[in-house]
């Protein structure tokens, strides 16, 4: 039985994982909150269903343009919000509020063009059988999930630890004046970042498209939420931490429902924030940056 | 001319009503925000002044004035609690506190038997009448506008402008940003149980985080450097809804395109001191050639 409640919370953690490492990439490379993360891992769930519905290509396909289209929406949201916003050095604030702007037009126009009525990826898209190993049952789905979010995870964290690419970002992350001034395309990067960001944001709505057989244009931001909880209980900006968040926050939550109440699920989330807020506002691998005077 | 108000009134009372209790509400996050602190906890604390205001009426057949009370008193003693703790944070960090905060007020008040669950409390007796709202409006104003100029004002905005600097100048940075903090949140509990009392029904999808973020919104949009902001916001946000009818289905897109402009072309809001300087010279120095 824990064994089986393990499984499950690998699965919503990952998912969790995933989406949370795009939330905490912007913030981290560009220091924005992006608060239209969720509408685009909404988007990134339909674009898939579209697809498959539509144009009857196979799911991994269907996936993967849903990724480029997703990405491509993150560029330009990046584009047109978040650069004039750098240009003129705004309080976070501002990009906050812009970017909720971005998520409330994406959320409705989505909403009046497929419905409010919550939709899923026609029946047999994946195997529905299941690997049976003694009393424990892994879904294809399941392992899909784990096996897609995991290897993206570890590319992202190979990219960041063991490439050029991936020291300029870090370089960025930083101080993009110093790395502008070592020559670093900083613009360029800041595009690439939104890209994999969002395209990250719309593989996890794949995902979580395909597990939980609901996609509608409100899902994103219960996902918001607990993205957000994720990136503060990992700290912020830091990329093994919302690994480590995600798979966290979906350990709690499974557990609090096998073994509590599945009343409290949602509170699990900001109760466990709450208290690392309190405890370690930086969050369990963040580094506090504070002024000193 | 009577017909006509009255026809009038039936029809928009409730924007005029909404009005006023947006306005409330950006005045809390405005206060808050004049202080430097980014808390995003107004709409958790508008909903436990709703709740702590209904139960009053609807269970202690106490009068309208207690009710009120009662949702000034409960927000402020939550925000005295979780103040304490969570205002050593500061910037996003703080919102992202207040936001969870918000949220676990919103899954407590879900699941508790006493707030009616999912429910939420149907049947608060409808006690609130315009000039309630108004009367509560004028005094907030009023007294946010005497405060700019006092010792408490100065204080707020010196921590705001630089929070070391005002601590070096011996100003207690912990207690004026608690202050900061609890105000904010009896005017947002004062204009949650009058809200509740207007509408008759209350739930706690009222107070979510769409809702925090529409405060924030009302603020930011009319501009937080003086009071007229706030209101001018509050005005503008509540009454566009009625002229844009006809785009149906895309409202909600507009107003989010709405905020995108604002943020990008008008950063300090519509209502900004200092392009309205510039704009008076310019038309008049105009009138001198």
């Amino acid at each position: 039985m824990f064994a089986q409640q393990l499984i499950n919370a690998l699965t919503l953690g990952s998912v969790y994982a995933l989406f949370a490492l795009g939330f905490t990439l912007i913030f981290g490379v560009l220091g924005v909150i992006n608060l239209s993360h969720g509408a685009i891992f909404m988007l990134g769930s339909y674009i898939a269903l579209l697809l498959v519905n539509h144009f009857q290509i196979s799911l991994w396909l269907a996936m993967l343009l849903a990724m480029l289209a997703c990405g491509t929406l993150g560029v330009l949201v990046d584009f047109f919000v978040l650069r004039p916003l750098r240009k003129r050095n705004a309080p976070h604030l501002a990009p906050m509020i812009a970017t909720i702007g971005v998520a409330i037009m994406i959320t409705n126009i989505s909403q009046g063009i497929f419905g409010a009525e919550n939709q899923r990826f026609p029946i047999g898209t994946i195997p529905e059988d299941s690997i049976g190993i003694g009393n424990l049952h892994l879904t294809a789905v399941q392992l899909a999930i784990v096996l897609i979010s995991f290897s993206l995870m570890l590319a992202l964290l190979v990219l960041m630890r063991r490439t050029q690419l991936g020291k300029a970002l870090r370089a960025i992350a930083e101080s993009p004046k110093a790395a502008y001034l070592l020559g670093i395309n900083v613009e360029a990067l800041f595009f690439l970042t939104s890209f994999a960001a969002a395209a990250l944001g719309g593989a996890a709505g794949v995902l979580v498209g395909l597990s939980f057989n609901a996609i509608s244009p409100f899902m994103g931001q219960p996902m918001l939420h607990k993205g957000i909880a994720v990136i503060i209980l990992g700290g912020m900006g830091d990329i093994r931490g919302a690994m480590l968040g995600g798979l966290f926050l979906g350990f709690a939550e499974v557990m609090s429902v096998a073994y509590l109440s599945s009343d409290y699920r949602d509170a699990i989330a900001f109760g466990l924030l709450f208290l690392i807020l309190l405890v370690r506002p930086a969050g369990m691998f963040g580094k506090i940056l504070e002024r000193k005077a | 001319m009577l017909e006509w108000w009255d026809g009038f009134w039936a029809i928009y009372s409730s924007v005029i009503f909404g009005v006023g209790i947006n306005a409330m509400l950006a005045l809390s996050i405005y206060l808050t925000l004049s202080c430097g602190l980014l808390s995003l906890a107004n709409a958790a604390f508008m909903g436990i002044g709703a709740y702590a205001a209904s139960m009053i009426s609807m269970q202690t057949g106490l009068s309208f004035p207690f009710a009120l009370l009662a949702s000034a008193f409960m927000p402020a003693l939550v925000a005295l609690a979780i103040g304490v703790p969570t205002l050593r944070l500061s910037g996003v960090y703080l919102a992202m506190a207040t936001l969870g905060f918000g949220e676990v007020v919103r899954v407590i008040v879900l699941n508790l038997d006493i707030t009616g669950g999912p429910m939420g409390l149907n049947g608060i007796p409808q006690k609130t009448e315009w000039w309630h709202i108004a009367l509560l409006l004028g005094i907030t104003a009023f007294a946010l506008a005497r405060m700019r100029r006092s010792k408490i004002g100065r204080a707020f905005e010196a921590i705001k402008e630089d929070e070391i600097a005002a601590r070096l100048m011996g100003v207690n940075v912990a207690r004026y940003k608690l202050l900061a903090f609890v105000l904010g949140a009896i005017i947002a509990g004062i204009a949650g149980g009058l809200n509740a009392h207007y509408t008759f029904t209350i739930g706690p999808a009222n107070y979510g985080f769409e809702n925090a973020v529409d405060i924030l919104t009302m603020a930011v949009f009319g501009g937080t450097s003086n009071l007229f902001g706030p209101l001018l916001g509050s005005f503008t946000l509540s009454v566009l809804p009625e002229f844009m009818s006809a785009l149906k289905d895309f409202r909600l897109a507009a107003n989010g395109l709405i905020l995108i402009i604002v943020i990008l072309y008008l950063p300090k809001g519509i209502c900004d001191p200092a392009r309205l300087r510039v704009l008076r010279r310019r038309l008049f120095s105009s009138k001198v050639q």
